[in-house]
């Protein structure tokens, strides 16, 4: 298998900038978030491609444009090989029955006047895949029985589940149209630890059985690791780092993955007694006027002065591992390709 | 002595049209000076209502139906509203996962901590305003002159946690109570607090209760800890002991379906399976049982009590000890 049949999805030079307006007659832009500020990576089929970082770093905007939720303001994104930047909404939809989503919180995601059925099937009925109630009904038992969702539940309103289930309704509509690729942002995120650990094994679980690819977007640096098989980072509208899900966190290469990591308590006291964690100084700034140079160096413990004036670019600073960091060894010597 | 704070028996029942649901079902444990302890649970485990109850502030249609909270000797539980009001915020802080809604957004950062100083200690307006801007200074928020006289909206999330820690402290306080503090904070900013609020609560020995579900926080931040569920503490212990050697089934399951950052991936987590019971409606017996892979049928008719299993812990649990062969909780 080449390169190209590998790679299911490529971002180049993806920006996203949204303008902050004001006025209500006369619009006047003042400024630009910088949301997505230069962002390329490919992401390989049938892997999980974790994508992390703190609010306002713009993980869920690079979901959005990803799906093209969103029209990105520069740079291109490629799916299976097509450029699908510039599409508009009707030969998007081909996409649309390939890509699909799976929402935070499934409360707010999904229609609180509809049935659990009627939501599992409702992508069916639009992309008019199924040829009659009777095939549709088959096809969401199907589903349900999938994600262990039972039966006799599908004629409740979401109100009347628990997270963790009504989690599992939003996974079964996903995938009711067969889809390859799923954008996960933030699945897990709002359920207890136990009910947790369900969904991860069922996201895990469906994946093998389908062939699933996913870009898993979140937060929590131990659930990226444990579903991910590589792991990008995300500073500030930037990925600052990208490698293998096992190399990311035993060798992370740039001081911000560093500082993140440490950041996080482990659930062993034994453990935490030899960790210290490194404490970033201060807040990351706005996205609306990001610092010159590189965007992590009014924080950074090991800044230079040249990082303030000079931007680092996404370098392979060793074989498939890359990061935008001056400082880092092996930055130097790394030829500035895009991966 | 008698320790700082001892919960003795509480139960805190809310009434509600589908039923009488026992969010704190029997709760006893002790805080000793200086101490930090955790109370560890998920969602609907009573760990915030236990906190609330201590404080007086369970909200309708909640009521302690039964119960002592002793605090430096005295009942709080029999004081009258006025008495309270003098203990919390002042012999005891509080701090809140969501600052935004417990301070008062009409209110500058001076006026919300000069509010307390004047009434609890009594300090004239001036001398109230210098230690305001010392207490800022105290926690870490830098040009506290300035930022005083802003109001909560113009400070980050994290700020804000910062001027919650700062009020909490400002009486001197002998306990102060954590109530998912950095849960609505990113994860470098959480270190950042969590960090300051170790600091300065063993700098000033001030006793911390920090209630979270997050049980790497409560790895590295407490010495003893309370594991909830449904209502109940279903284990109690040193922080090292319950997490190397757990004494509830429930314990070793949250400890293994929690993905670990620093050991090798699994490739399946074990997850706990089913959910936790309705607390209007009990099931007989251990509420846990249903989940339970160590259920025996004794479990199904009788509640097991809180009871010591090893030198230094206590499990509600029949089944207890338990002995968890060679491999760590989280292996």
């Amino acid at each position: 298998m080449n390169a190209a049949q590998d790679t299911i999805l490529r971002l180049e030079g993806l920006k996203m900038h949204f303008p902050v307006t004001s006025g209500i007659f006369f619009q006047r832009v003042q400024g630009w978030i910088k949301a997505v500020d230069g962002v390329s990576l490919t992401i390989r089929r049938g892997e999980t491609l974790g994508l992390v970082g703190e609010s306002g770093c713009g993980k869920t905007t690079l979901g959005r444009c990803v799906l093209r939720l969103y029209k990105p303001t520069e740079g291109r994104v490629e799916y299976d090989g097509q450029d699908i930047t510039d599409l508009g909404n009707r030969d998007l939809r081909p996409f649309r029955r390939r890509m699909q989503v799976i929402f935070q919180d499934p409360y707010a995601s999904l229609n609180p006047r509809m049935t659990a059925g009627r939501i599992i099937g409702e992508p069916l009925a639009i992309h008019k895949t199924v040829a009659d109630r009777e095939e549709q009904r088959r096809r969401v038992l199907e589903l349900a029985e999938i994600v262990s969702f039972h039966p006799s539940m599908l004629d409740r309103f979401p109100h009347e589940f628990s997270s963790g289930q009504r989690q599992r309704i939003g996974i079964a509509r996903a995938l009711a149209l067969n889809p390859e690729f799923i954008v996960a942002d933030e699945p897990v995120s709002a359920l207890d630890v136990s009910i947790q650990a369900q969904i991860i094994n069922l996201l895990m679980e469906l994946q093998q059985q389908m062939g699933l690819t996913y870009l898993f977007i979140a937060h929590d640096l131990s659930v990226v690791r444990h579903i991910s098989n590589r792991v990008a980072v995300m500073y500030l509208g930037h990925v600052v780092e990208l490698a293998d899900s096992d190399v990311i966190y035993s060798d992370p290469a740039h001081p911000y993955t560093q500082a993140l990591l440490s950041a996080v308590p482990v659930p062993d006291p034994a453990v935490e007694a030899t960790r210290e964690p490194i404490i970033l100084p201060g807040e990351t700034p706005s996205p609306l006027n990001p610092p010159s140079g590189c965007v992590f160096h009014p924080r950074c413990p090991m800044a230079e002065d040249r990082c303030s004036r000079e931007t680092p670019e996404f370098r392979e600073v060793r074989p498939n591992h890359w990061a935008a960091c001056l400082l880092t060894p092996g930055y130097d010597q790394a030829p500035p390709v895009k991966p | 002595m008698p320790p700082l704070l001892e919960v003795q028996n509480l139960h805190t029942y809310f009434y509600t049209d589908g039923g009488v649901v026992k969010a704190v079902n029997d709760v006893s444990y002790q805080v000793g000076e200086g101490q930090a302890v955790g109370i560890v649970g998920e969602s609907g485990s009573g760990k915030s209502v236990s906190a609330l109850s201590i404080l007086g502030l369970v909200p309708y249609p909640g009521r302690i139906v039964e119960g002592r909270i002793l605090f430096e000797g005295a009942n709080l539980l029999a004081l009258s509203d006025r008495d309270m009001q003098r203990i919390r915020g002042n012999r005891i802080g509080m701090i809140f996962q969501e600052p935004m809604t417990s301070l008062n957004p009409v209110l500058t950062i001076e006026r919300q901590l000069t509010e307390s100083l004047e009434t609890h200690l009594e300090m004239s307006r001036g001398a109230a305003r210098r230690r305001a801007v010392e207490l800022l200074e105290m926690v870490g928020i830098p040009d506290p002159h300035q930022r005083i006289k802003e109001h909560p909206h113009r400070l980050s999330g994290g700020m804000r946690q910062r001027v919650m820690i700062a009020m909490a402290l400002s009486c001197n306080p002998n306990l102060i109570i954590a109530d998912e503090p950095t849960t609505a904070v990113d994860v470098t900013i959480q270190a950042q607090l969590l960090e300051l609020m170790k600091s300065l609560t063993r700098e000033l020995n001030v006793a911390l209760i920090i209630i979270s579900h997050n049980m790497g926080i409560v790895a590295r931040y407490v010495d003893r800890v309370f594991i909830m569920y449904a209502g109940k503490i279903v284990e109690s212990g040193p922080v090292a002991e319950t997490f190397r050697s757990p004494q509830h089934p429930y314990t070793l399951g949250l400890l293994r379906s929690i993905p670990r950052l620093d050991l090798p991936r699994r490739d399946v987590l074990e997850s706990i399976p089913g959910q936790p019971p309705d607390l209007a409606y009990l099931p007989k017996g251990c509420a846990f049982r249903e989940r339970c892979t160590y259920a025996v049928d004794r479990c199904a008719e009788e509640v097991p009590p809180l009871v010591g299993v090893t030198r230094n812990q206590q499990s509600a649990c029949w089944q207890a000890p338990i002995s968890v062969t060679k491999e760590s909780a989280g292996k």
